[in-house]
């Protein structure tokens, strides 16, 4: 199945970053497709590679940057980021911020459409 | 190619006001109207509160939102509906609520309809994607 994902919150604040990784780890294992990653909401801040988390702990931004690499569109809605100070020069490889037409494309492309948030 | 346009809901179910889901959801509908996208708004839970007419956000410092959902028909966004029982549980009424547009022919005014569970649960299996806000 062709899936697409939009994920609402911060990381570490909130589950729902985990969780949709988590979702999509499985999804690939599973054969299905992911259409693309969509970040809204506070959500714009899990690509910054400004954070610096424990090196024990999970580093939530090079986790997205990785599936980007693997050749997953990862989204940073603009309007959403230009309010909260997420700017190109920020974020970490293997991302791009494009606007809510991203959203919309996934939207109509995808099967299914999973939002992980509040 | 009309049969293939892609039935896409939103839904919204907080408040207008203390997080900012509301606001910046109704500017994905907006956006998103603009694309070959059929496009439909249910307002359920505290979600009905955003449709209430004659809100002040002066006092919150905050822009506020409601002045958009009058041009809801001018953007083409116009299947706009509100759950019946999310109304009456926090005492509203179709009066309420705010005037989404006019109608082109009889410049009537356009309120969001009044819909129960089951029509709303009907038009969701119609969807090809739901988007919570």
């Amino acid at each position: 199945m062709k899936i697409a994902v939009t994920i609402y919150e911060g990381p570490y604040n909130h589950e729902a970053s985990d969780s949709a990784y988590n979702f999509i780890v499985a999804a690939l294992a599973k054969g299905h497709e992911i259409r693309g990653i969509f970040f809204y909401h506070d959500g714009v801040y899990n690509v910054t590679k400004l954070m610096e988390p424990p090196q024990d702990d999970r580093h939530i931004a090079n986790r997205w940057s990785e599936l980007g690499a693997k050749g997953i569109d990862i989204v940073v809605c603009i309007a959403a980021a230009k309010r909260r100070g997420i700017v190109d020069s920020v974020l970490v490889p293997n991302v791009r911020i494009s606007g809510l037409g991203q959203l919309t494309m996934m939207a109509i492309e995808a099967e299914r459409m999973v939002i992980f948030g509040d | 190619m009309a049969e293939d346009i892609k039935k896409i809901m939103f839904t919204v179910r907080k408040g207008p006001h203390g997080t900012i889901y509301v606001y910046e959801g109704l500017e994905v509908k907006l956006i998103m109207a603009a694309y070959d996208a059929d496009i439909s708004v249910v307002f359920i839970d505290d979600g009905v509160y955003a449709l209430k007419a004659g809100q002040n956000t002066k006092e919150l410092g905050i822009k506020g939102f409601e002045a958009t959902y009058g041009v809801l028909v001018d953007y083409e966004i116009s299947k706009v509906f509100v759950d019946k029982k999310s109304l009456e549980d926090r005492g509203l009424t179709q009066d309420d609520l705010v005037v989404i547009g006019e109608d082109e022919e009889t410049e009537e005014e356009i309120r969001p309809k009044v819909v129960d569970a089951d029509e709303i649960a009907a038009m969701m299996a119609e969807q090809h994607n739901i988007l919570c806000f």
